[in-house]
């Protein structure tokens, strides 16, 4: 039983600290957009806070894709990140595209 | 004689850790599948968003404080399996298995909580069949709810083989590929409470 730990890239560098981090972050980035809506609706532009949550969010996804599941531009997460980037360009080309085309439709039927 | 038995095994240890990370990385891909049918259900809800059929909108059935309990939930059961791998690199068994537990625990309350609120809606006669809007948000918000549960079972069956088999080596690939399941769907729920409870109640 010399030889019973896996070595991957990221799960065996992580470190109590890398979640505590993550943790504290997450929380703030929920807690932001959530204040956001529920106090501040009658205080900032709508799109302002749009543009926030939509923000908060994003930076949130990054951030857990990191703290939580050890994604970094390492040579031997170089596959994990190719995969990770073609997903992002699908979802892209067919959330855009299927938005686009139905409110474009939407509009037209007016 | 004993230079090959030596040789043997470090190249059996070296296929193990091969077939691990093979294993890890086909799990990513399945993952990435997992994001783009999520996006569909995204795009779906993004375009039915607003065909209430006369019916009640977001601002009237979403609970903000609710789905802020709910995130806090699932946000904390992702760090508590983050322990977890952290216990398995330490071999640490019965540390491995309390945090389990208690992500377990954290899942469930989640999933308790949708369920409960799937039930208020249905009971108040806002059910999938009341309006295009609601039809979206059942499938997305329940595609993501039955995720969790098949996470739970997954999590029911590790501590089984964790008490069982000890932390082996496919113990531990297992542990880590739902670590990554775990993680994944703490990041869709994110899209979710954007995108239909906070976008829902403005």
């Amino acid at each position: 039983m010399t030889h019973d730990s896996i070595d991957l890239p990221g799960v065996s560098h992580a470190r109590l600290r890398t979640y505590v981090v993550g943790f504290a972050l997450s929380i703030a980035l929920t807690a932001i957009p959530f204040g956001l809506v529920a106090f501040g609706l009658d205080r900032f532009p709508h799109s302002a806070i749009l543009i926030a949550i939509t923000l908060a969010a994003i930076v949130q996804i990054v951030v857990q894709l990191h703290y939580f599941l050890h994604l970094d531009r390492t040579s031997d997460q170089s596959w994990n990140l190719l995969a990770i980037v073609f997903t992002v360009l699908i979802i892209a080309i067919m959330l855009l595209g299927t938005l686009w085309i139905m409110f474009d439709l939407h509009a037209r039927m007016m | 004689m004993t230079t090959t038995a030596l040789s043997h095994d470090a190249s059996s240890v070296h296929q193990h850790a091969e077939s691990v990370n093979n294993a890890v990385f086909g799990f990513w891909i399945y993952i990435m599948s997992d994001c783009i049918l999520f996006a569909i259900l995204f795009a779906t809800f993004g375009v039915m968003q607003h065909n209430y059929a006369g019916g009640p909108s977001g601002k009237e059935l979403f609970d903000l404080p609710y789905v802020f309990a709910e995130t806090l939930l699932l946000l904390t059961s992702s760090v508590t399996y983050g322990l977890a791998v952290l216990a398995m690199n330490r071999k640490n068994k019965s540390r491995v298995l309390g945090w389990l537990l208690l992500t377990f625990l954290f899942g469930l309350s989640f999933i308790g909580m949708e369920v409960s609120e799937f039930q208020r809606m249905i009971l108040a006669g806002n059910g999938p069949e009341r309006s295009g809007f609601l039809s979206a948000f059942f499938t997305l918000v329940g595609t993501h709810g039955l995720h969790v549960s098949f996470g739970l079972i997954g999590m029911l069956v590790m501590m089984v083989q964790v008490m069982r088999k000890g932390l082996s080596i496919p113990v531990q690939s297992r542990l880590i590929r739902l670590s990554m399941f775990w993680h994944f769907l703490d990041i869709v729920w994110i899209g979710v409470f954007t995108v239909v409870y906070l976008m829902g109640v403005m």
